[in-house]
């Protein structure tokens, strides 16, 4: 048997069909999630895939984060499913306060495309697990919000609780606090990040690696194996 | 205000039109008079006054740009040809590839950023209409002097433009060029490319057929933006004075884009449309009219039922109005409920607004009056055609005899190292990352190259590895030097970037930029350059499957350099044979293929070093490029090399550096016997490329090229971590870095 994993589309989604074909290239069942319908076709887990949903004009994430698919989302997240948001993802889930923090514009005002290097500071989460803690690793990222932010006493928080999943290496593409690019949530079921590890699964294309598999092998191994 | 209805122009044949205001001239105004056998009305007259405009006519340049038909070689890839919203190539497996190069230059020197958006939003659109799936974009782009204050608020606000509509559409944007040159101070070229895929049975064309059909507009309101686009903007000269056309520019919105590209394919998965037409240019009087002549039958149309951003707009703003995101659709009664089901899911507007008639009139009510009632063919295919009288300009002679041969060259090595990092750093030949950092190049998942590569290529089957290559060039500098030579070199050049990737090419596409036709000394350019071009893609076997002219590109008296930017396609049958440009592994041989002449006219040494432009750019010679096009895709196929850079501007070391600077490794070069340092690094000689080649392959390779008669001459080594020309100057990589890649954000950060 495989795992199910859900893959949201919402109206300006863009990065979702690439998600899917990351899912299977790992070996596990994609399956779409419309962001209209409550059902979550018995998915063990979700992916919120990066894009301009709702075109990010009122705020990154922040519409979509109201649709029915998130009422369900939110729900069981909060009941342990895994989740992960890529990019515009990441977004919605900061404003969903699955995750803390917020995303501002790039420091340099720009949108940003470029091949990311990364260190994974946890393998401690459902989405890591198949990277080892301080493994460097490099995915593209592209992004025009992707500035996190939060209080000094939340990042002392993430800090404190190994809850800072990935930090940029090199480069801060944006001017993130504390070159974080990703992070998770307490019980590590929900992460979110800007780089995009579903567009590095195949060396055939974009930058030639495959560094971004593990995050969907991890959490297949994870669910096979639960 | 009364409704100037068909029946009150009857009635009322003296009134004063504003013709002239409209951009018509008084020939056409009366030619009008004389199709309708009335005056037009207020609403006729808008519809044909946009129709017959220079952008959507192409009222100069057809008696031209019919050599591309009839010069068209056989080719049996091409399954719809020029007159459609873009041509459409076969690619092999069942899959065709749809592709077009179009130009938003003027809106986008007035409004820089939706000026550069809405391009790229209506070119998608193009390739949408075709039935096909957007995988790709590319923007060749040409902006005023680097330093130039108003290249600083025209160039990003392009560069940001496109990025901020491409982006949110999650098309890759692969490749492209970024060109300065004085000439486009107040003239920036933008020209947009976009590639689709589909399967052969998913092509869709523009035609309204079978009485009782429903024409469906679905997408985005209209609203009171870029009235006059086609008309005032992009077919007439600006001056400094007179009032801003500002409100003649589009405004785009990707995210409504992106739901109507969804929408579009979903609907057309269902097999529910019998045409399909987006709008652009001329908007609705473009859509209704095109659609309505290409097919069968008529058609009728209740204008009053168009959705509106702005309800205090007139029929004939509402006809005339280049609102973007909408589409218009001919869907069979059966289909229209589901039709409008899907629109409903994507949250897209769509509406009835009229439907095929019998007989062959197009006709168009405003609250059960008519005010339009035309034949379509008159507006949409059968406008004005100009035989524009055209002369050589007496400069000509001149600029030619003006030989950069003779230019002084360096006296030392000292020298001729210094004049090189000057070029490498040049805005022209230095890094572009800046600009195209701001644009996505991974969406989609299947971007097997991008820039600062030779050509952008996307995967297009996953199982199959089937592949497309894209490369977009042009030299105005060769181009004013000579337009025949100057096309044929631009084709040349894109043609040998495809084939560098390993990609065999297809077909092309052209954006033709010039000054205005008016002038006899342009018209010539256009003329030689369409003759050069149409005699190019015969001799290459490659035809020209559609594209777009942009004319009166000049300010006052002066024109652009003549800019005829081409287009190729190519298909690769297994991406993983693809060949970058890097230079990545230590040992390999570096190889250069074809011939080195002292060719020097329109360089960017002759540029860069002494600000000449002035002799013959270099001589073109078509076979040796198809020769050197099949050696390098049988050397990518066959694994006989790793990297193959093509030249061109900036020639061999320009080349060099670039492949270094990319793979993060350098090179010791000789001179080769029979050429000077300066001549071997700098000449711009046609038909060139270099290869890097691993030394197990070294002699099959050498074999291949004598035997096939390909001049191949061993010019160094991948080795070290400088560019070492032995004897001359040596270059270290960390230095070559910095110049190439600090000029571009030095001047526009």
């Amino acid at each position: 048997m495989t795992a199910r994993i859900g893959v949201v589309t919402f109206p300006g989604t863009l990065d979702d069909r690439d998600t899917q074909r990351a899912v299977r290239v790992a070996g596990a069942e994609a399956v779409p999630l419309w962001h209209r319908d409550k059902d979550l076709k018995q998915v063990d887990a979700v992916v919120l895939p990066g894009g301009f949903s709702y075109g990010d004009y009122l705020r990154a994430g922040a519409i979509s984060r109201f649709s029915p698919v998130m009422e369900t989302i939110i729900e069981q997240a909060k009941g342990g499913m895994p989740v992960l948001g890529i990019c515009n993802g990441f977004q919605v889930l900061t404003e969903t306060h699955l995750l803390p923090g917020a995303m501002l514009r790039n420091n340099h005002l720009h949108f940003v495309c470029r091949d990311q290097k990364l260190r994974v500071e946890t393998d401690n989460t459902a989405w890591t697990a198949d990277y080892s803690a301080g493994q460097e690793i490099s995915v593209p990222l592209k992004n025009i919000d992707g500035r996190y932010v939060a209080d000094e006493r939340t990042l002392d928080m993430l800090e404190a609780e190994g809850r800072v999943a990935f930090r940029y290496l090199d480069v801060n593409p944006n001017g993130s606090l504390r070159d974080i690019a990703g992070i998770s949530n307490a019980a590590g079921n929900v992460v979110g990040l800007m780089p995009h590890p579903e567009h590095a699964v195949e060396p055939l294309v974009g930058t030639g690696r495959t560094d971004g598999l593990g995050f969907f092998t991890s959490i297949l191994k994870k669910l096979v194996n639960a | 205000m009364t409704l100037d209805t068909v029946k009150h122009a009857a009635e009322t044949p003296a009134v004063d039109q504003p013709w002239k205001e409209l951009g018509l001239k008084q020939d056409e105004y009366a030619r009008i008079r004389e199709i309708l056998g009335r005056r037009p009305t207020g609403a006729e007259l808008a519809m044909y006054s946009v129709m017959w405009s220079e952008h959507c006519s192409y009222k100069s340049s057809k008696v031209h740009l019919k050599q591309f038909g009839e010069k068209a070689p056989e080719n049996d890839a091409l399954l719809v040809g020029i007159g459609e919203n873009a041509g459409v190539v076969d690619v092999g497996q069942g899959y065709a590839v749809t592709f077009k190069v179009e130009s938003h230059n003027h809106p986008s020197y007035i409004e820089p950023y939706q000026g550069a958006a809405t391009g790229v939003g209506g070119i998608v659109r193009d390739i949408l209409a075709m039935g096909a799936r957007p995988v790709a974009v590319m923007d060749p782009l040409r902006f005023g002097a680097a330093d130039h204050p108003d290249t600083k608020r025209v160039l990003p606000g392009v560069v940001a433009g496109i990025g901020g509509y491409g982006n949110c559409l999650g098309l890759p944007n692969i490749g492209g060029e970024v060109v300065f040159d004085p000439c486009y101070q107040g003239n920036p070229l933008v020209n947009a490319l976009c590639v689709g895929v589909m399967k052969h049975e998913d092509i869709h064309l523009a035609k309204a057929s079978g009485t009782g059909n429903k024409v469906i507009l679905y997408g985005a309101r209209t609203g009171g933006d870029g009235i006059g686009g086609v008309s005032v903007l992009a077919s007439e000269t600006f001056d400094s004075t007179g009032p801003s056309r500002r409100p003649a520019v589009q405004v785009g919105d990707p995210f409504q884009e992106k739901l109507l590209i969804e929408c579009t394919l979903e609907i057309f998965r269902e097999d529910l449309v019998d045409g399909i037409q987006d709008l652009g240019g001329a908007g609705l009087s473009c859509a209704t009219s095109e659609l309505a002549s290409a097919g069968s039958g008529g058609m009728r149309v209740e204008l009053d039922t168009v959705p509106l951003r702005d309800a205090t707009l007139s029929p004939e703003e509402i006809l005339m109005s280049e609102s973007q995101e909408r589409m218009c659709a001919v869907v069979e009664p059966g289909k229209v409920d589901r039709f409008l089901e899907i629109c409903e899911k994507w949250d897209v507007i769509a509406t009835v607004i009229g439907e095929v008639t019998e007989g062959e009139r197009l006709e168009i009510f405003w609250h059960g009056e008519q005010i339009v009632d035309v034949p379509p063919r008159t507006v949409a295919h059968e406008g004005p055609v100009y035989e524009r009288p055209y002369a050589r300009p007496e400069w000509q002679d001149a600029l030619q005899a003006d030989d950069a041969g003779a230019l002084a060259r360096p006296a030392n090595a000292d020298e001729l190292r210094e004049q090189i990092l000057k070029l490498v750093a040049s805005p022209n030949q230095a890094s572009k990352a800046w600009i195209t950092d701001q644009y996505d190049r991974f969406v989609q998942g299947n971007t097997v190259l991008a820039q600062p590569e030779d050509s952008g290529m996307v995967r297009v089957d996953e199982d199959s590895n089937l592949g497309v290559a894209v490369s977009t060039d042009g030299n105005g500098r060769y181009a004013k030097l000579d337009p025949y030579a100057g096309a044929q070199l631009a084709l040349a050049e894109s043609y040998r970037n495809v084939a560098a990737s390993g990609a065999k090419p297809l077909a092309i596409s052209n954006c033709l930029n010039f000054g205005s036709p008016e002038d006899p000394a342009v018209m010539w350019q256009f003329a030689e350059a369409t003759r050069g071009l149409a005699d190019g893609c015969l001799e290459l076997g490659t035809p020209v499957t559609g594209g777009n002219v942009s004319l009166y590109n000049q300010t006052g008296e002066t024109a652009i350099h003549p800019t005829p930017v081409v287009a190729v396609l190519g298909v690769i049958d297994d991406v993983n044979r693809r060949t970058p440009i890097a230079f990545a592994e230590e040992g390999q041989l570096i190889y250069l293929l074809g011939d080195t002449h002292e060719e020097f006219g329109g360089s960017a040494w002759s540029q860069v070093v002494h600000d000449h432009l002035g002799g013959l750019p270099p001589r073109v010679d078509l076979e040796r490029e198809k020769l050197l096009a099949d050696i390098l895709i049988s050397a990518s196929r066959d694994g006989m090399i790793d990297a193959a850079h093509d030249l061109s501007d900036g020639g061999v070391v320009q080349a060099v550096v670039e492949s270094c600077l990319r793979g993060g490794k350098g090179a010791r070069l000789v001179v080769p016997d029979g050429l000077d340092a300066f001549t071997f690094l700098l000449s711009e000689s046609a038909g060139r490329a270099i290869v890097a080649v691993p030394r197990s392959e070294e002699l099959r390779f050498t074999d291949m090229c004598g035997a096939r008669g390909l001049p191949v001459t061993r010019i160094g080594v991948i080795d070290g971590d400088s560019v070492e020309v032995q004897g001359e100057f040596d270059l270290p990589l960390s230095e070559l870095r910095t110049a190439h890649e600090e000029t571009v954000p030095g001047l526009l950060a």
